[in-house]
């Protein structure tokens, strides 16, 4: 691997990891469309930037496009507060105007600069490696590391700093207010960091994939994980995993850097969509399966113990009585006799065992009494009624 | 403190949205200890004056006095139990967690909370009943649970005065038991409860302080004084028995 290879997968990484950060609460607040808005927005910004400083990565340029895209959601809001339209239609209103006073600006007047629509949109990952800091003679490395690094160090402290408070007003904007926690401020906050961030990424991965870093590993992390902390972690990981795996992809098929590193998030997307543990389709078919059987299970033991005649219970009269299928029949008799729930004697008649009879009598009491305690209980003693 | 204690006292309190007022010129004093519900119609602006009293909404004209100051000055005393739709139950974090929220208020900006206040957190848990439920995702938990995790996050704020907005929406029969003999608890504590509710058929039993509202106050008292057919007709207006019977 060269050193130039090594280090845009560097830079990848850590715009991976600026965004996931800001990402996490933008999700959580389903605000993700927010940064689509921004991304575009500090087009403007950073061409006025670009004719004052002369220099794409000076801090002031960073901070002017950064005050664009909190503008962005001041208009969002205004326009929204009206109550005319909808947030959607006012984040549609307000980023295409921005974003095209931005490109008029570039045409214009910046035709011979490197500030050009093709790497505003898609990002020049790999020409990163060769604009260098140098402090004298000597090479400090790509000054995209610099710039890039310098925004996740300032956000990681943020969120170390603010991450009680960011959770608080995330999920309880009332409560945030009234414990003194000003709900603005921490909103504008994160509306900064997340600006500051996305002008960082943008000249790494450009307007439109800085979005799916943004929005694409949270709502991956969010199908797999109850706990915040546990979020933010796996959001980072997604991210620098996509931007390393998606490095290679290019490689690989000889492709745009940035739109393989999205391809791949949308793969992982994918596959956690449909395999996570708990809530993907997957699992979430199998368990529904499994429930539709034990309710099943649970009518037959129920029939079981109200018949005690032997004509009842006999395997061939229960097929016929309780309306089911043979193969339903047989898939039922074979999960409680399995779970020694039920005992078939010589004359193929099915009767209760003593563990069948407490189960059915537990989940009538449930049934019967709707108390949150019996199922408790339940949950723990048996496979049925589990989550 | 002054003369008489008024937990609460709100002067020519008026709220408006978008320039249509939804509380006209309310005027309201709250003694110190006791358990009070606010009733009205829909769109009666319940929700709001709570709202107002804790400042999250600004009002256009008036003012709030918290025990004789200003609400600002008083952050510490007053816990605000919102009402249940208000927040996203999907968020990634336990019942813990959201009863350690209660006590942000003490800590301040950046400290973290510690041993300290995961113990008050668990104490509440318990006495609200939820004690085993403490490592559930909340959007395991059911409607009832909800509201009671949300009891316990106000009581670890461990306040003078308690705001709750509709306690009792949504939540079975043993919740409900639940959560008002906690709120007669706190009352016996020398609290200060006061609580929108819907259910005007509960009101002589559970509370022994109620408001009347409907964009303008119609009147505060005592229960046994003022909760009578006229109060409710003039808040209700001629058909006020359809309310109590539903």
């Amino acid at each position: 691997m060269s050193s130039a290879q090594l280090e845009i997968q560097l830079i990848a990484a850590l715009v991976a990891m600026a965004c996931a950060i800001p990402g996490t609460f933008l999700v959580l607040r389903k605000m993700a469309m927010i940064s689509d808005a921004i991304s575009h927005s500090i087009l403007p910004g950073l061409v006025f930037g670009f004719f004052i400083t002369q220099d794409l990565n000076s801090p002031l340029l960073i901070l002017l496009a950064a005050v664009t895209g909190v503008l962005t959601v001041i208009f969002v809001e205004f326009i929204q507060k009206t109550g005319l339209v909808k947030e959607d239609t006012a984040i549609g209103l307000v980023f295409p105007a921005l974003f095209s006073i931005g490109v008029i600006l570039i045409a214009k007047n910046a035709n011979d600069v490197h500030l050009d629509i093709d790497a505003v949109l898609l990002g020049e990952l790999a020409f990163a490696p060769f604009d260098r800091l140098m402090f004298g003679e000597t090479d400090l490395g790509p000054k995209s590391v610099w710039v890039i690094g310098t925004i996740l160090i300032i956000s990681l402290s943020l969120l170390l700093l603010f991450f009680k408070e960011l959770k608080l007003s995330t999920f309880d904007k009332g409560l945030a207010a009234t414990l003194g926690f000003s709900p603005i401020v921490l909103h504008y906050g994160l509306m900064t960091v997340s600006s500051i961030t996305v002008v960082g990424a943008f000249d790494a991965v450009g307007a439109v994939l800085v979005v799916a870093l943004i929005i694409a590993p949270p709502a991956t992390a969010y199908l797999l994980t109850n706990n915040l902390k546990k979020m933010l972690v796996l959001s980072c990981f997604f991210g620098i995993f996509s931007a390393i795996a998606g490095y290679w992809l290019a490689n690989y098929l000889d492709a745009s850097i940035a739109g393989s590193m999205t391809s791949v998030l949308g793969v992982l997307f994918l596959l956690v969509y449909l395999f996570a543990p708990k809530q993907g389709i997957f699992s979430v078919y199998f368990k529904e399966k499994q429930q539709r059987k034990e309710v099943s299970l649970l009518v037959f033991l129920l029939h079981l113990q109200n018949h005690q005649d032997p004509k009842e219970r006999h395997v061939n009269h229960l097929q016929e009585h309780i309306n089911w299928q043979k193969v339903q029949a047989k898939t039922v008799l074979d999960l409680a006799t399995k779970n020694n729930l039920i005992q078939i004697d010589a004359n193929n008649l099915v009767s209760l065992t003593e563990k069948g009879r407490e189960f059915t009598d537990e989940a009538l009491k449930y049934i019967t009494t709707n108390k949150e305690t019996a199922i408790e209980d339940l949950k723990k003693r048996f496979f049925l009624f589990r989550g | 403190m002054n003369k008489k204690n008024y937990a609460i006292q709100v002067d020519d309190l008026t709220v408006a949205y978008d320039y249509k007022p939804v509380l006209w010129d309310i005027d309201l004093k709250i003694p110190e200890g006791v358990l009070m519900a606010i009733v009205g119609p829909n769109g009666a602006g319940k929700s709001t004056l709570i709202k107002a009293i804790l400042g999250i909404i600004k009002p256009i004209a008036g003012s709030v006095k918290v025990f004789g100051k200003p609400y600002k000055k008083q952050v510490d005393k007053v816990a605000y139990v919102p009402q249940k739709g208000s927040v996203d139950w999907d968020f990634p974090t336990t019942a813990l967690d959201v009863v350690m929220m209660g006590t942000y208020g003490s800590l301040g900006w950046i400290k973290r909370p510690g041993q300290k206040e995961k113990k008050a957190a668990l104490e509440a848990l318990e006495k609200v009943g939820m004690l085993s439920f403490q490592d559930r995702q909340i959007s395991q938990l059911s409607g009832g649970q909800q509201q009671r995790i949300f009891l316990a996050r106000a009581l670890v704020q461990n306040a003078a005065i308690y705001l709750m907005d509709e306690p009792f929406q949504g939540v079975d029969a043993t919740t409900e038991k639940a959560i008002i003999n906690i709120l007669k608890e706190l009352k016996s504590d020398g609290k200060t409860l006061i609580v929108v509710h819907h259910d005007l058929q509960t009101v002589p039993e559970y509370f022994d302080w109620v408001t009347f509202l409907n964009v303008k106050g119609i009147a505060s008292g005592p229960v046994k004084d003022i909760f009578n057919d006229d109060n409710l007709t003039k808040t209700y207006g001629i058909n006020y028995k359809v309310a109590v019977n539903q």
